[in-house]
């Protein structure tokens, strides 16, 4: 248990001397294990480094820090080394014998460093590797520094600070005026200004109750950072919103997490609890007259969560179906109070914007789009992971500079932006700065931060098939034109797909996303049509070679693609036993053959096959 | 709503067995008058039986003084409840985005030519249910399949068969992560 802070000169000595207290020069090893990095086999590394430093009694002469995710999706298992920054990829647990007997001696094991892909050189520090030479990691960059099980990390590392400021100045006002100057847009994706968000809040009255939300749906498939940023340092939410609800005077925060991020929920309870213990939510906040506490919420897998009116009402425990706004929230929220709804990235930013102060903030990025943006990478491209770089850094920065271009042989020819609300993006289109604006007139929208990368083989009838099938799964059913839309537009698709479509059928998919796009009463409806409004605009010639020569090119589309085996097949019978319908024949040595009547098109051949001998045409 | 998915809970999944009302309404005392009540009193039966007993739902209505119209409604909107027991392995397939363009429906298309059920289906045996996610936020690691809690990464299709048989062995329940919070 902890000891309940009385004042805020009682945190601050606090800070004082857990700062005073840590010895920077204790070689540390520093152990992500968020869910990505736990699925790739860091608990297994944790526990390798435990034995090593007890049975090499060096307890209290190197350090073990276990934090949440860096992002550096494509390392993991990962180990970084402190003071100096050395970072380790891809470790075995076999390895750290070597590894904290390297720390212990002050060496560095040029052996498991990771290696240019160009020049094959060996890259030694962190901050050294591409990947991370153009970011800009002032939310992200925090997450190593700290175990988010433990809010003396975060004290220490200068967390809470702000929230002491803004509670030492005590003008509850110039809260909301920082936000506002500091020019920070909704993370969430609609991109509308928090600190007008905030003035209204404020402005309500405030006798029977005001809430604020943290939105940790993060429903995109494909979109990671909300996790990331829960996971790995929880408490940079729970201060920004105790800094809201101070500048708007709210009396009760909620914080709406996604049932399918179980570390997340775990490590949000924790920070809330430490929280608690140490005064800083509650009853008389640091011994000040101020008043706020904040509950968690699990979510239980509904997509049309994440909008707004969606997510209040499944917070009072109802069906979530969203309603007609006005009212807004701000004026009508849970249990008919008024409410603020921000992103976790959005909050993230608060204790950044208060710290640094708001003109500060304001200079990264471009005018109209002022701080970073955190993207998850991922898809066909080299370095998978996560992006965090000053808005209006172009999509050619981050597809090639940071994520390295091409994981394989195919040629990238588009991304994908904003989840199913979003569009594709293409290629030759990549100089386009990233910011909200420049996004929607693209025919695409920032959305939560999802950046999926797509390359020759994958097809574009076959993804807006696949957002449409979310959509129309996912559509709560209650406006007709979204619950049938999205269901017809479905079928379409899929005729196309199976390669009876007609160009007829094009015209009417078009002419239907219009319609839904104008008619639907809420976010999830009207942005339904974008996947495929932006493939048509962009990529409709492949539509079309679908249609007219019932033809795949991405070979992806199973109704219209045959399996063969070409000449370079030694006849190794690899592909034979595989195969789970006895469709490949072949005597051993021979070049084999599958008999298409048969083949049911699983690509399993291909999987198998060491020698390419396994053609899609 | 066509397919049922859950996210990775780590729970046991026991097979049905005889509801204990106690239980049921000592939950709905715990969690009922939390923000979300109705949904974590849900979540808490579902983690208890690894389904939503029928005997279970009407407890329920009773005890938060909702009608059961309402409390199946809101078991059947939300897609992570399941109203039928499931088997002692649950296979969670991600069809994410991310996953889906490196190959995912080819994963669950394997997963269910193995086991011979349907998205949502339980074998006969009751060894497996089969189930889909739409992104479990480990995109950089796809295809990602998910088994009682263990994570198996860049899953590819011929991997399919060593997954059942390390699920069949119980290897992938995971130890409490909680154990590893009171080591900190
Ligand atoms: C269908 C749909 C899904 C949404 N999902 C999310 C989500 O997962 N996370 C999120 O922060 N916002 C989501 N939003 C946006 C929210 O409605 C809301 O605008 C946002 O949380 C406001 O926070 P911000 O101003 O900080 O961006 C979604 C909107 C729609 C229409
Ligand atoms: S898309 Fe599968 S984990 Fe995100």
């Amino acid at each position: 248990m902890r000891e309940k802070l009385n004042s805020i000169d009682h945190f601050e000595a606090l800070q004082d001397r857990l700062v005073s207290e840590w010895d920077r020069d204790v070689p540390t090893i520093v152990i992500p294990a968020g869910t990505c990095g736990r699925a790739a086999g860091a608990d297994e590394l944790i526990h390798a480094t435990q034995q090593e430093i007890t049975s090499r009694k060096l307890d209290g002469r190197i350090r073990l820090r276990i934090t949440g995710c860096h992002g550096l999706c494509e390392m993991e298992p990962c180990v970084l080394i402190e003071p100096e920054g050395t970072i380790y990829p891809k470790i075995d647990p076999t390895e750290m014998a070597r590894i904290v007997e390297a720390v212990a001696r002050g060496e560095v094991l040029e052996d498991l460093l990771s290696q240019d892909p160009e020049t094959g050189a060996r890259i030694q520090k962190q901050k050294d590797l591409p990947f991370l030479k153009k970011q800009v990691r002032t939310i992200l960059g925090r997450n190593e520094m700290l175990d988010p099980m433990r809010i003396e990390d975060y004290v220490r590392s200068g967390g809470y600070s702000a929230m002491a400021k803004v509670l030492a100045r005590g003008a509850p006002a110039a809260v909301v005026e920082d936000v506002k100057a500091s020019g920070l847009r909704g993370r969430g994706g609609a991109g509308f200004p928090t600190g007008r968000k905030w003035e209204l809040l404020a402005k309500q009255p405030s006798d029977g109750g005001k809430f604020l939300v943290c939105n940790a749906d993060e429903g995109d498939p494909g979109a990671y950072m909300d996790r990331s940023v829960l996971e790995g340092n929880p408490h940079s939410i729970v201060e920004g919103m105790i800094i809201g609800a101070y500048g708007t005077g709210a009396t009760e925060g909620v914080i709406y997490v996604r049932n399918e991020y179980p570390l997340a929920v775990e490590h949000a309870d924790i920070a809330l609890q430490q929280a608690r213990e140490l005064g800083l939510l509650g009853e008389h906040i640091l011994g000040t007259d101020f008043c706020f506490d904040i509950s968690l919420v699990r979510g239980a897998g509904a997509f049309v969560c994440g909008e707004e009116t969606a997510l209040i009402r499944s917070i009072e425990g109802k069906i979530g179906e969203p309603r007609q706004r006005p009212p807004f929230p701000v004026e009508k929220g849970i249990d008919n109070k008024p409410t603020a709804i921000n992103n976790v990235e959005t909050w993230a930013n608060i204790p950044i914007i208060i710290a640094q102060g708001a003109q500060q903030f304001a200079e990264i990025g471009t005018a109209n789009n002022s701080g970073t943006k955190v993207f998850s990478l991922v898809g066909k491209i080299r370095n998978t992971g996560l992006v965090e770089v000053p808005m209006g850094t172009t999509i050619r920065e981050i597809v090639h500079d940071i994520g390295g271009g091409p994981a394989g042989n195919a040629r990238i020819k588009a991304v994908q932006t904003g989840g199913p609300s979003g569009g594709c993006i293409p290629a030759e289109m990549f100089d386009l700065p990233i910011d909200y604006d420049s996004l929607v007139e693209a025919g695409s929208i920032m959305g939560s931060g999802g950046m999926i990368v797509m390359d020759e083989d994958t097809c574009m009838v076959d993804v807006a098939r696949y957002f449409m099938n979310f959509l129309k799964d996912e559509s709560c059913g209650k406006c007709f034109t979204c619950r049938k839309g999205t269901q017809r537009m479905y079928e379409i698709l899929d005729d196309i797909a199976k390669g009876s479509g007609t160009l007829e059928q094009l015209d009417l998919l078009e002419e239907l996303a219009h319609v839904v796009k104008d008619t639907a009463m809420c976010g999830l409806g009207q942005t339904a049509p974008n996947p495929v409004l932006s493939t048509l605009r962009y990529f409709r010639d492949e539509y079309v070679e679908h249609i007219r020569k019932r033809r795949c090119p991405a070979g992806v589309c199973k109704e219209l693609i045959t399996y063969s085996i070409n000449e370079n097949c030694v006849g190794c019978q690899a592909c034979v036993r595989a195969c789970p319908v006895g469709a490949v024949k072949g005597r051993e040595k021979e070049q084999h053959s599958i008999d298409a009547e048969k083949c049911i098109k699983c690509g399993l051949c291909r999987n198998v096959c060491k020698f390419e001998a396994v053609d899609v045409t | 709503m066509t397919q049922r998915a859950n996210g990775p809970d780590s729970r046991d999944i026991r097979p049905q067995q005889g509801v204990d009302t106690k239980d049921i309404r000592e939950i709905v005392a715990r969690r009922g008058d939390e923000r979300g009540g109705l949904i974590a009193v849900l979540q808490d039966i579902q983690a208890r039986y690894g389904y939503l007993p029928q005997e279970g739902l009407k407890e329920v209505a009773e005890g938060t003084g909702r009608s059961l119209v309402d409390v199946y409604g809101v078991a059947t909107f939300y897609r992570s409840f399941s109203l039928t027991p499931r088997g002692k392995h649950l296979i969670c397939v991600c069809l994410g985005t991310a996953c889906h363009v490196r190959g995912a429906p080819r994963i669950l298309e394997q997963f269910q030519r193995e086991l011979g059920v349907g998205v949502g289906g339980t074998t006969p045996d009751g060894e497996f249910t089969l189930e889909t996610v739409n992104c479990l936020g480990a995109c950089a690691l796809g295809p990602v399949v998910v088994v009682d809690g263990k994570y198996f990464s860049n899953v590819a299709m011929p991997g399919v068969k060593g997954i059942l048989r390390e699920a069949r062995s119980g290897s992938t329940r995971l130890k409490e992560p909680a154990a590893q919070a009171s080591a900190r």
